[in-house]
């Protein structure tokens, strides 16, 4: 079940990825990357982890592809991406991505060739989670905190229109 | 169960996926999308080894990932509607000067 499940999902992450490179709309492919970003979720949590499923779930699919959503909604799409008129970018990054590949799959057979198999015990306890955020990890937490305020002032400010005097 | 290098697979996979949008996109907001697909990839990679480590750290570090991504999206489109209005284009073809 677990196998059928983890196969099925990483058709559709693939496949939605492969959506989004094909499709010309831009609000197209930001709908093929919420597919993947669930997909993902639905792999975190075979992965023993429920607490980064529902958070990638809420956040990633959730907020941040609306604010991508917004955002191509205020641009205008209708004026639309030329098609490619260089093949050759096509050509040459495919090839790259591709040696890229072989390189990294080589990588991960010298490096963790006994990478074990799923364990039966269970570790991603929301609890423990929390608990190890607030004793272990707890500056890098407050960090973040203050990284997001900057964040949203900063955007604010960005896109502030100047008020004329 | 399931081999944790087949996890391992997928994210490579997407990551390579990722790039590739990455390169043959014309426009800034899909180019985007694909830097998150790359770090989505990332973070499957973190999740994997924490599982076969049977150490939560690796879902912590996801978790930072997800904060830090969110903050970085929020600046990016802020930045991409700044550009829309100077240049009344989102093309990369179409962003060449460098004077504000």
């Amino acid at each position: 079940m677990a196998q059928f499940l983890f196969f099925l999902l990483a058709v559709v992450c693939v496949a939605s990825v492969f959506g989004m490179i094909i499709s010309k709309n831009q609000a197209y492919s930001a709908l093929f990357v919420i597919l993947t970003f669930t997909c993902t979720a639905g792999l975190f949590a075979l992965l023993d982890a429920p607490f980064i499923a529902v958070i990638q779930l809420i956040i990633y699919a959730g907020a941040i592809m609306v604010l991508f959503i917004f955002v191509i909604m205020m641009v205008d799409v209708r004026k639309g991406i030329a098609p490619e008129k260089k093949k050759w970018t096509l050509v040459f990054a495919s090839g790259i991505a591709v040696i890229l590949l072989i390189e990294l799959i080589v990588a991960l057979k010298m490096a963790f060739s006994p990478l074990s198999t799923s364990s039966s015990q269970a570790i991603g306890n929301p609890s423990d989670l929390g608990y190890l955020l607030f004793t272990k990890y707890l500056y890098p937490f407050e960090i973040t905190s203050i990284l997001i305020i900057t964040a949203l002032v900063g955007a604010i400010i960005l896109v502030k229109k100047k008020e004329k005097e | 169960m399931i081999p944790l290098s087949y996890f391992i697979i997928l994210s490579i996979v997407l990551f390579v996926l990722g790039i590739i949008a990455f390169f043959i996109k014309k426009d800034l907001i899909t180019q985007f999308l694909s830097v998150e697909i790359m770090l989505n990839a990332a973070n499957l990679a973190f999740i994997t080894f924490s599982k076969s480590a049977s150490a939560l750290d690796g879902q912590i570090i996801v978790f930072f990932v997800i904060t830090v991504a969110a903050a970085e999206v929020a600046i990016g489109l802020a930045i991409i509607l700044l550009i829309y209005r100077q240049k009344k284009s989102i093309k990369t073809e179409d962003i060449k000067s460098m004077q504000g």
